[in-house]
């Protein structure tokens, strides 16, 4: 045993304290609210965080404008109503967004599409925070260009505030596919992966990471038109590590039972016979607008790159 | 990805790092894995030589021939409510009052303590360690620090993610680590044991330090 009688030293906002909050999130719902009240709702359904906001994706959605940043007392609202992680979005590119969130006390910062981006060149510099970020993604290039920036998380994009998955299917799928794709380029001629570091526009370390152990070095949720427990259990079953669930909880016609159902179902994903259980009864799902049927200017996950 | 797969015992058919010296020869170690860090555990007691099982079902729970148990982080509300939405929580109490050596660390320790201080509404715990556990004890995620411990162990590397810290503990529990002070000192309570039970409120699985993992099949 080794004498130590100096203070110990404690060391905040490294990538293993960062990464380790969403491991911890792993197998969970995060619920998108608007209010103290429906934080309340997720978190009595077993949200394993809320992500406050001032308008629910559909919401952007059909009234248009600019979207930014929620109110710092609605986060601060949310932040007292419950006990479970609170994160907060910011605008793409919006690094003083992410100060003030950060100096709010939200426990994650996403720096999302579903918001106006700020910057249509430069993400947030995301080593420089002690608050760790997650960040959308469509493909693996993508999201390699977040994590070098320094995300801790990735969740694939989806088309939020659609209520249709197949945006969602279409991002995990192909992330997963890409990933598989560099194993088997690193197990048979390793060579290759620095022009598949081209390829993917994103940095050789980091690549060779990800090829050498066949899996992202964080946390891979999905998020963007989830809207039913099959939906989110879909998304588990495809390999998601858990799920955002945006407009499709309080767009929904009982939105208390529909979070503990798509909660339920995260959990027993790969049980049918439970998720049949926990499908019944669930009054309205959200309406929803089919992605096909979305002019390209509106689509969210083309934002960022 | 999902966790059965990330846990997949690539590593179990390799020798143990460390043979299990104390009790069984190969011990069959549960994982409670409803939501939440369950693939960390699962690799490090793999690679200390214990067979893993998740435990997801009534099912896996009691027929798994279980020579311990480890309930891991993640969120203690949600992981409460699906115990008992998935009525999982009346055969663990029952398995766990049969005497069932358990390791929590983060949110199973919040599990595993007799009260809560600041619990999220309606949220139980299992009340197998008669300590007082306060949630979230050191902040937003913005003060989730690793750091070394002087622990009853010796040293240890320990990640607290939004960990939770023992108020008060009853007879019969043990303190084996104290944040910032070791074990003699007033720091707070950050790891306790009984004769049944070691509780951590932070994360040894997260940093790869396995000297409570390993002293935890030792006993079974």
């Amino acid at each position: 045993m080794t004498e130590t009688s100096a203070a110990p030293t404690s060391t905040t906002g490294s990538p293993l304290v960062k990464r380790g909050l969403a491991e911890m999130l792993k197998g969970g719902v995060i619920m998108d609210v608007v209010t103290a009240e429906q934080a309340r709702i997720a978190e009595d359904a077993g949200a394993v965080a809320v992500m406050a906001l001032e308008r629910v994706p559909a919401d952007i959605r059909a009234q248009g404008g600019v979207a930014r940043m929620s109110d710092p007392d609605l986060i601060d609202q949310i932040i007292e109503s419950v006990s479970i992680p609170v994160m907060a979005k910011a605008r793409i590119g919006h690094f003083v967004e992410a100060q003030v969130l950060q100096e709010l006390g939200v426990d994650y910062i996403d720096e999302s599409e579903v918001l106006s981006p700020a910057d249509y060149v430069n993400h947030i510099h995301k080593h420089s925070f002690t608050v760790p970020f997650v960040c959308g993604a469509t493909n693996l290039g993508e999201a390699l260009r977040r994590l070098a920036e320094g995300a801790a998380m990735i969740r694939s994009k989806g088309e939020a505030g659609t209520g249709d998955v197949s945006e969602a299917t279409k991002h995990i799928r192909t992330i997963r596919k890409q990933i598989a794709d560099l194993q088997a380029t690193f197990r048979a001629n390793p060579d290759e992966l620095f022009v598949a570091a081209k390829q993917l526009q994103a940095p050789y370390d980091i690549v060779r990471e990800v090829a050498e152990t066949g899996k992202l070095p964080v946390v891979l949720f999905t998020a963007g038109g989830v809207a039913t427990p099959a939906d989110a259990a879909m998304m588990m079953q495809l390999g998601a590590d858990g799920v955002f669930v945006g407009s499709g909880i309080f767009k929904s016609g009982n939105p208390a039972q529909r979070a503990e159902a798509i909660v339920a179902a995260t959990a027993q994903y790969d049980d049918p016979a439970a998720i049949a259980k926990t499908s019944r009864g669930l009054g309205e799902a959200m309406v929803g607008i089919n992605v096909a049927d979305l002019p390209a200017p509106h689509r969210l996950a083309e934002r960022g790159w | 990805m999902p966790e059965h797969d990330a846990a997949a015992p690539v590593r179990a058919a390799t020798s143990p790092v460390r043979g299990v010296s104390g009790g069984v020869a190969r011990p069959t170690v549960g994982i409670l894995a409803l939501q939440g860090g369950v693939a960390e555990h699962a690799a490090m007691l793999e690679t200390l030589g214990a067979r893993v099982v998740p435990v997801r079902t009534e099912g896996a729970l009691t027929e798994s021939s279980l020579d311990g148990l480890v309930l891991p982080g993640g969120e203690s509300s949600t992981v409460d409510r699906l115990l008992r939405r998935f009525q999982l929580r009346d055969p663990l109490v029952e398995m766990l009052a049969e005497g069932l050596p358990v390791l929590g660390t983060c949110a199973g320790m919040i599990l595993l303590a007799e009260q809560i201080v600041d619990p999220a509404p309606g949220q139980q715990s299992l009340a197998v360690v008669p300590i007082s556990v306060q949630r979230n004890a050191f902040g937003p995620q913005a003060d989730s620090a690793t750091e070394m411990l002087e622990t009853t162990l010796g040293p240890v590397n320990a990640a607290f993610i939004r960990a939770p810290a023992v108020v008060s503990a009853g007879d019969g529990v043990a303190v084996v680590a104290r944040r910032g002070t070791d074990v003699a000192g007033d720091g707070p309570i950050v790891g306790v044991a009984t004769d049944q039970a070691v509780a951590l409120s932070f994360h040894p699985e997260l940093t790869g330090d396995v000297t409570f993992h390993h002293e935890f099949l030792d006993r079974l």
